[in-house]
């Protein structure tokens, strides 16, 4: 049973390649970059690591789940807000206010501020705060079977709004500056290269650990149902599953690691303002996800992190030039290969690949079916036809 | 009739969409091992009444299950009751193999915190339903690369293992090859035995190979009911019914 168990499970559950991957992974972050990146482009890659983490969520909720969620940058940015509340509190000591509240407000702690001068209730409130966002949100979004492009408005008008609350907020979220100028890290000193070396191995292994939460996601029995939800949603009822459930826990899981992402990128980047929650962050995120692969395992993080170095070191030499970079190679992708990147190897089995797009197959004609008792072969065509049907993902 | 049978028992179901009356008040019982077809003339309402009864659609009246109301219960609720349908263009999980597209149908009930994990055997209960609808050999296979029939047989399949004691099948020989046809109501039958089995089908040969009750529906109501002989020597259907669909169907 074990042998079959293995191979019925279909594509994307063997677990060789994967085992590979992770491999080459952990080797390429862990140890190559370390050795051949100074400390600041080593610190440069754990921002862009931070979006690898959003992007695996975004994978298991957009790649996976079908729900397209343009606004993720409200969990990036409520991890984030909590950990640099946490970081401006321990910088001004035990009971001090931080510096920018006596420079524009009154100078008195706003009351939501004083849980997070704890550690703990701040790493919990990482995970915990955009998880139950998530979960309320979701919960009333799916059970109102609001999906497809208006939940994909919806979602990016919550970041837009989201950002737009924190400008109004000066004297406790630091309004368009964000909260910046962070000194420690849980009584680290953020000036040392070597804790900002740890930083990044955090952020690292962090990423590693949510591709090994989403490979085993992907491998269950919920990641099949997933597949199903997303591909039939109405199908599902009728044979006694509420969608909404099964779409909540992918919504909340996405919102958590996205959460996670913000909180480690405030240490690394030394910054959160409104300006990394927003729309434009929150399809940032999404871009390198479609250009990776939505649906794969590893392509969401490898698209987010290549597009990112792609733009640092593309901006610096032609600064203006990279929204058109950016466009074009969004505009390739989606229209030669829409699962992403990560489906160039599929090319070699056309079928497996028509598989992984097809979202409305195109009906047999019912001529085709006077031999079907045989087991008929798939038609020759049916793959490439199918595989073009669905472009605009 | 005891009351512990299965059998489904509908009464004066009425649907109605922004004034158009789809279904107007049917009323009619279905018995275990019973293996009724319900036909009528395009938009007679019978897709709209299998919504009805699957809570789909909007219905007022009373659709009976044993003694469980379903009118008013959410589509899974009712699903879970153990009323499964399947719809006219079959709607598999095309990307999923044929395993997995029954071993979904077969999990409604798995605690949540199970699903995180992979199978690691197949259930006896999918594994019996493979065998029933003929697909063992297909079941590695993704359901989108299944013949026509095929993907219809799974559908089956499906609500075998879903434990679905009522089973509504909404044209489930449309676009099959005669001897698909005759597969399918063997099918029907082996498996109706033990079920109450409702079939909504445009094909009167079929319907006369294999039904053993016919009701007939027109312009949202119950024109005629009984065997098929009865139904076809009934001259209100041979008048609005019979004569035209044995041209087009």
């Amino acid at each position: 049973m074990t042998d079959t168990s293995a191979q019925i499970s279909g594509k994307n559950k063997r677990s060789y390649p994967s085992f590979l991957g992770f491999a080459l992974g952990a080797v390429a972050l862990l140890v190559v970059a370390p050795a051949v990146l100074s400390d600041f482009r080593l610190s440069l890659l754990g921002r862009f690591v931070c979006y690898g983490i959003v992007a695996v969520g975004i994978g298991l909720a957009w790649g996976r789940g079908g729900m397209l969620t343009l606004g993720q940058g409200v969990f990036f940015g409520l991890g984030g807000y909590v950990m640099a509340i946490h970081l401006k509190l321990a910088d001004a000591g035990p009971s001090g206010v931080p510096d920018f509240m006596r420079l524009y407000g009154s100078g008195r702690l706003p009351i939501w501020w004083e849980p997070f001068r704890s550690p703990v209730v701040t790493l919990l409130g990482v995970v915990l705060i955009p998880s139950l966002v998530a979960f309320g949100l979701g919960a009333a979004i799916f059970r109102r079977r609001v999906r497809g492009a208006y939940f994909a408005i919806l979602s990016q008008a919550l970041a837009a709004a989201f950002a737009i609350l924190l400008i109004g907020q000066q004297t406790t979220t630091g309004g368009t500056n964000g909260l910046n100028g962070f000194r420690s890290f849980f009584g680290f000193n953020l000036f040392d290269p070597v804790n900002k070396r740890m930083l990044f191995f955090i952020a690292a292994v962090t990423l590693l650990v949510m591709l090994a939460i989403v490979w085993q996601l992907y491998r269950s029995r919920y990641g099949e149902l997933l597949i199903a939800v997303r591909d039939q949603e109405e199908r599902i009822r009728f044979l006694g599953y509420d969608p909404a459930n099964i779409k909540v826990v992918a919504y909340v899981l996405a919102a958590a690691m996205a959460g996670i992402a913000g909180a480690l990128f405030v240490p690394i980047v030394g910054i959160i303002s409104p300006a990394s929650v927003g729309v434009v962050p929150s399809i940032a995120f999404l871009i390198g996800v479609a250009i990776g692969g939505r649906a794969t395992l590893f392509g969401p993080a490898l698209g987010a992190i290549v597009v990112a170095w792609a733009q640092t070191t593309l901006s610096e030499s032609f600064p203006s030039f990279w929204s058109y970079f950016q466009g074009a190679l969004f505009v390739l992708v989606i229209a030669f290969l829409p699962a992403g990147l990560s489906s160039v190897n599929l090319l070699r089995n056309p079928l497996r690949r028509a598989g992984d797009l097809t979202e409305s197959f195109p009906p047999s004609p019912p001529t085709r079916s006077a031999d079907a008792v045989s087991l008929a072969p798939p038609e020759p065509g049916f793959s490439e036809v199918s595989a073009g049907s669905e472009g605009g993902g | 009739m005891t009351m512990d049978a299965d059998y489904l028992e509908l009464a004066d179901v009425r649907v109605v969409f922004d004034g158009f009356v789809a279904v107007d008040g049917v009323s009619m019982t279905v018995l275990q091992g019973d293996l009724r077809f319900l036909i009528g003339p395009n938009g007679a309402g019978k897709t709209t009444l299998v919504d009805a009864i699957t809570g789909l659609a909007p219905a007022t009246g009373s659709v009976r299950f044993g003694r469980t109301e379903l009118i008013g219960k959410k589509v899974h609720r009712i699903a879970r009751l153990g009323v499964g349908r399947t719809f006219q263009t079959a709607s598999v999980f095309e990307e999923l193999t044929v395993l997995q597209n029954l071993d979904i149908a077969a999990g409604a009930g798995r605690p949540a915190l199970s699903l995180l994990r992979r199978r690691s055997s197949v259930p006896p209960a999918v594994e019996e339903a493979m065998d029933t609808v003929g697909l063992t050999s297909q079941r590695d296979r993704q359901a989108g690369a299944l013949a026509h029939g095929q993907k219809q047989w799974l559908e089956i399949g499906m609500l075998l293992v879903q434990n679905a004691r009522v089973l509504l099948l909404d044209e489930p020989v449309a676009g099959m090859s005669a001897e698909e046809r005759v597969q399918t109501g063997e099918l029907l039958r082996r498996i109706g035995a033990e079920r109450t089995v409702v079939v909504v089908e445009h094909d009167m040969d079929f319907m006369r190979s294999f039904a053993t009750s016919v009701t007939v529906l027109h312009a949202g109501k119950v024109l005629s009911a009984g065997t098929v002989a009865q139904v076809q020597a009934d001259p209100k259907v041979q008048e609005v019914y019979l004569g035209r669909a044995e041209v087009t169907g």
